[in-house]
């Protein structure tokens, strides 16, 4: 699986962030977390991640590059965020809830490499090899 | 109006990672590490400087949150594996951690 152009792969990246970061802006405005864990981001990251390990999974993806580029770069890539998660972290310690903190920070990575292990098991090496090569996870 | 501002930022945020991925990520994914260090820092610095309302929309929500990614850091991490892995994954939440810390003491 080759890369798609850089032109047709920044088109399908934008798109596709559009839609992920509509998705995420939508879920965390409708589900507003009142206690002091930031349950809404935890679960779009660790969702967002298990997902975007299942897409070099999908026949349509090996067959359109471009199309992998668009779910997994885009949709996902912009459905996920680092920023939020770290801001958020930074605001429970300046609040002092560091033990929340440090929960949330850890506690976001652990669950979201163990969902991308869980998924990945069930996933051909060489499929998570050549959409890699295509910028799947960019 | 809020869509409209989260889809703005997001249009540049995400292909702005697509190109810093292309053009740095090799064995070790330099690229995103950086995207995720400077989207971090930045939307720390928006919220120290008290920035809200429609400019954090666009530029938070939609722009650094498209911009940063967790899902790639997470598969391109398990994808590495053993200690080079544990160690990008580790490096890049606690490097934004203290980027975003630092972003918004700054602010």
């Amino acid at each position: 699986m080759t890369p798609p152009r850089l032109g047709v792969a920044l088109g399908a990246a934008a798109a596709g962030g559009i839609l992920g970061s509509l998705a995420r802006a939508g879920l965390t405005s409708w589900l507003p977390v009142s206690d002091a864990f930031p349950w809404t981001v935890f679960w779009i990251n660790v969702v967002g991640s298990a997902v975007l390990a299942s897409v070099p999974a999908l026949a349509a993806v090996r067959r359109t590059p471009w199309l992998g580029v668009f779910l997994g770069t885009g949709v996902l890539g912009g459905f996920t965020t680092m920023s939020t998660a770290s801001e958020q972290s930074v605001a429970l310690f300046e609040h002092h809830h560091v033990l929340t903190g440090v929960f949330y920070c850890a506690g976001t990575l652990a669950a979201a490499v163990a969902a991308v292990a869980a998924v990945g098991r069930w996933i051909p090496a060489p499929d998570r090899v050549a959409a890699e090569a295509a910028g799947v996870d960019e | 109006m809020t869509a409209l501002l989260v889809a703005l930022g997001a249009s540049v945020g995400a292909p702005a990672r697509l190109l810093a991925g292309r053009v740095l990520d090799s064995r070790t994914h330099w690229g995103t590490l950086l995207v995720n260090l400077v989207g971090s820092a930045f939307l720390g610095w928006l919220v120290g400087h008290g920035v809200d309302g429609r400019p954090l929309t666009l530029l938070g929500t939609g722009f650094c949150g498209a911009f940063t990614t967790y899902s790639a850091m997470a598969v391109q991490s398990v994808d590495r594996g053993g200690l080079r892995g544990a160690a990008y994954a580790v490096g890049s939440v606690l490097g934004c951690l203290a980027v975003a810390w630092a972003g918004y003491q700054l602010g």
